[in-house]
């Protein structure tokens, strides 16, 4: 930093994936979907998805914003405007949004008449259970959904109508032989200058100053929908029982108690990390509308504030961070593999909202590939030769994560090589090379730390979450049943919707998910008598033994007997 | 001629009724059910007919709205010091009436329409929103049938009372506290029947889904961009000892 003034420093709890781990075994987005939007009304929606890539995506082709007209974009004058139009154009429109998805760009949501298989008529054929709508209840073809393409990207068929391969035109090949996929997990990006917090007219929709954490006030949401036009990750969603809007909240109960996200926690491959990232507030707008669309991820970089620093932890207490922020902000992993390391590239730059979930590019399978032909497959040098060869074009990957500029992909690619090649002397007992680590412009220690962050690293160092301001630290770690915010008796997370109410569906006060309520969850859990009325019981955290109460509905007979 | 008993119910005591329920009901809508505050959008279940529907209903009604601003509450001596005479007045008032009424009317019978046959949409309209339709197309027909009604006459060279002299006067009298039962019974009956169907349409406004429109977001012309916001300190204590979530 030197002597340049450090504006007002806040901090960020963000995400990195590392997508040479990503098996696309859709854990996360199941896990989510049962901790956030098993509920009617949200039918449709994943905070989280996993895209197969080349592919349209969830929505589809949500990429195109010429056509969905998401995010930012610089004007002439050098000021950020947004794509979709500016405030008074905003309010021009309101009476109908002329860029929301329609569902059928999501997909139509649906369940089967699986009470048909029991009462169906006896007769020769075996009866069915046949799709339902689950948005009007009539009878459906299936013909899309969030995941319809998995595993079918590098296709042709689905693959050519990837956004980012029809910018590339003919550079992406599709023939069997130079076929490639892989994963790319999504949630909300949880921008430093979030586009759909700028397009909610109500001001509903905030960024929250202690964790960046970007949340819609469900009490302030007027449902104009002009958020989900404003993201153009699409991450933010029209729940259409309540007609507000609902997007990933980074699982926040779980975050300022210092546990990861659901879908970090259930992460099989172990690909995500947790960690804060100090930044420079005062700088987001200059970052976010610097006139190069390659320039923007040099940008978000600079605004981003060395927590080892003193004058930024001077800073940062001017500013009222406490002082476990700050630890934590030291050992982030976040931070190492953005920042220090240079190996975590952030989604669509182009953008301009400056996303903060980041994401190692796949090397793999690099090693494979150069050994089938006789090389040795983790020697750097033909690990570096071999980098504009990869199977996953440079170009590709360069298009998703540095708008189009192929050099910080290429210096990423071959740190990830370098550290391969530089371990692998170090596992057979050979002399650290460190020629290896400073051709890519990096130390040993480095590379030996990076390697233990990317391949050993264990809960406490992949998750480094500090509670939230004004929690207690005992109170770290209380939660160990995430349930549903919703999900109080007769509730809309219990399948109802609260029972009959005046003002049509989910009107009422929905019931806040917070630390508050997490009390009283643990109160509820270690209490011997039932708090509250009769609750269904949840299949989910049944051990299979016994009978829990409210596993099967009363009998009359109970009734009665009672 | 005196006003009977039931014109002063009607014009001296209902409205204040109304009024009281209009602004008791907002306060208690708003306190007790911010989180059913909204417009309850339909746009994700069907797009098209709603894409031209629904502006122009909803800017008609602005200008519908507008209109009843003035002839309500600006006086007719007002206008004719400006030099404005009763007669251009009344050709300006009623060709923008019937434009802004027939653009109303036409809007919400393709919005009715699209409720109606759209099956989503249908399944997601309650007794409460049905209600509302039905009292809200009431006022728009009877206020641009009223409307014809005085253009029509104008025309013909016939003769009914003016709104102006009516139907003004008591609607300032009322805020005033000292209703003009007289000037309201001497007004045409189409003109009584429109502001009954208006005074339900108010009692019925905090309870229905037209309390959309007191969000209409001006605010937003003003404020940055992005808002920051601080999560709400709650002072918190654990009894819990520290666990891992995958235990």
């Amino acid at each position: 930093m030197g002597g340049e003034r450090i504006g007002r420093v806040m901090a960020q709890v963000a995400m990195v994936m590392n997508l040479d781990k990503c098996i696309g075994c859709h854990t996360c987005s199941v896990t989510c979907k049962q901790a956030w939007t098993n509920r009617s009304g949200v039918e449709y929606v994943w905070f989280n998805n996993v895209e197969t890539r080349p592919g349209q995506g969830y929505p589809r082709r949500y990429e195109d914003q010429e056509r969905w007209q998401g995010g930012w974009r610089r004007t002439a004058g050098g000021r950020l405007k947004l794509r979709a139009g500016g405030r008074v154009k905003k309010l021009f429109t309101i009476f109908a949004n002329p860029k929301l998805p329609s569902l059928q760009d999501y997909y139509e949501p649906w369940t089967y008449d699986y009470e048909h298989l029991v009462t169906a008529p006896l007769g020769d054929d075996i009866p069915v259970a046949e799709p339902r709508s689950l948005i009007s209840g009539e009878p459906m073809d299936i013909s899309w959904s969030a995941n319809w393409d998995d595993d079918l990207g590098g296709g042709e068929a689905l693959g050519s109508a990837d956004p980012m391969v029809q910018r590339l035109g003919d550079q992406v090949k599709f023939s069997f032989e130079e076929t490639f996929m892989f994963y790319l997990p999504r949630i909300c990006e949880h921008c430093l200058n979030p586009s759909c917090v700028a397009s909610c007219p109500s001001g509903a929709m905030y960024k929250r100053s202690e964790d960046g954490i970007v949340l819609v006030d469900q009490d302030k949401c007027r449902g104009w929908r002009m958020c989900v036009t404003g993201c153009p990750y699409k991450k933010v969603y029209f729940n259409h029982k309540t007609g507000k809007a609902e997007k990933c909240t980074l699982c926040y109960p779980r975050v300022e108690v210092g546990l990861p996200t659901v879908c970090s926690e259930t992460c099989v491959g172990r690909l995500r990390y947790l960690g804060v990232v100090l930044y420079d507030v005062d700088r987001v707008g200059e970052a976010a509308a610097v006139e190069d669309e390659q320039d923007l991820y040099e940008a978000q970089l600079d605004v981003f504030l060395d927590p080892d620093d003193p004058d930024v932890q001077a800073a940062a207490r001017r500013d009222g961070i406490p002082e476990r922020w700050l630890e934590s902000a030291r050992r982030s992993p976040v931070y190492l593999l953005a920042k220090r390391f240079g190996v975590a590239l952030p989604l669509h730059p182009e953008y301009r909202t400056l996303p903060m979930v980041w994401y190692i590019p796949p090397l793999s399978p690099v090693v494979d590939a150069l050994s089938s032909t006789g090389h040795d497959g983790e020697d750097a040098g033909n690990l570096f030769g071999a980098i504009e060869t990869l199977r996953i074009p440079v170009d590709y990957l360069a298009e998703l994560f540095t708008a189009g500029d192929p050099e910080p992909v290429e210096r990423t690619l071959r740190r990830l090589a370098a550290m391969r090649s530089y371990m692998r002397r170090v596992n057979l007992g050979e002399e650290a090379d460190e020629s290896i680590a400073e051709a890519v412009g990096m130390t040993g220690g480095d590379i030996e730390r990076m390697y233990r962050l990317l391949a050993l690293a264990k809960y406490d160092e992949r998750y480094v979450i500090p509670t939230a301001y004004g929690v207690d630290e005992a109170d770290r770690g209380v939660i160990d049943e995430v349930g549903c915010s919703l999900d109080f008796s007769g509730g809309p997370g219990m399948g109802g919707m609260g029972g009959p109410v005046p003002f049509g569906e989910a009107s009422g006060q929905p019931r806040p998910a917070s630390v508050e309520n997490f009390h009283a969850l643990r109160n509820r859990q270690t209490s011997d008598g039932r708090a509250g009325p009769p609750k269904r019981f949840n299949l989910l955290n049944w051990d299979g033994n016994g009978r829990p109460p409210g596993l099967f509905p009363h009998r009359h007979e109970d009734e009665e007997a009672s | 001629m005196s006003a009977s008993s039931v014109e002063y119910l009607l014009w001296g005591a209902l409205p204040y009724v109304v009024i009281a329920v209009f602004v008791g009901g907002t306060i208690w809508r708003y306190r007790y059910d911010r989180f059913g505050w909204t417009t309850r959008s339909s746009q994700l279940y069907e797009s098209r007919l709603l894409r031209v529907a629904s502006p122009v209903f909803h800017f008609g009604l602005l200008v519908v709205i507008v209109g009843h601003v003035i002839g309500l509450l600006i006086p007719e001596s007002w206008t004719s010091a400006t030099g404005l005479s009763e007669a251009a007045y009344h050709v300006m008032a009623l060709s923008l009436g019937i434009i802004a009424g027939v653009a109303t009317l036409g809007g919400i019978a393709l919005l009715i329409y699209r409720r109606r046959t759209t099956g989503p949409v249908f399944s997601a309209t309650t007794v409460n929103d049905k209600t509302m339709y039905l009292v809200l197309t009431a006022a728009i027909v009877s206020g641009l049938a009223v409307t014809l009604l005085s253009a029509y006459t104008g025309i013909t060279g016939g003769h009914e009372r003016d709104y102006r002299e009516t139907v003004s006067v008591w609607f300032r009298s009322i805020w005033i506290l000292q209703p003009d039962v007289d000037a309201m019974s001497a007004a045409g009956l189409g003109f009584k029947i429109h502001a009954l169907i208006g005074l339900a349409l108010f009692a019925l406004f905090p309870f229905s889904r037209l309390v959309h429109a007191f969000s209409a977001p001006v605010w937003y012309l003003f404020r940055p961009y992005v808002v920051y916001r601080s999560r709400d300190r709650v002072p918190a204590e654990a009894t819990r000892p520290i666990r891992r979530g995958w235990g």
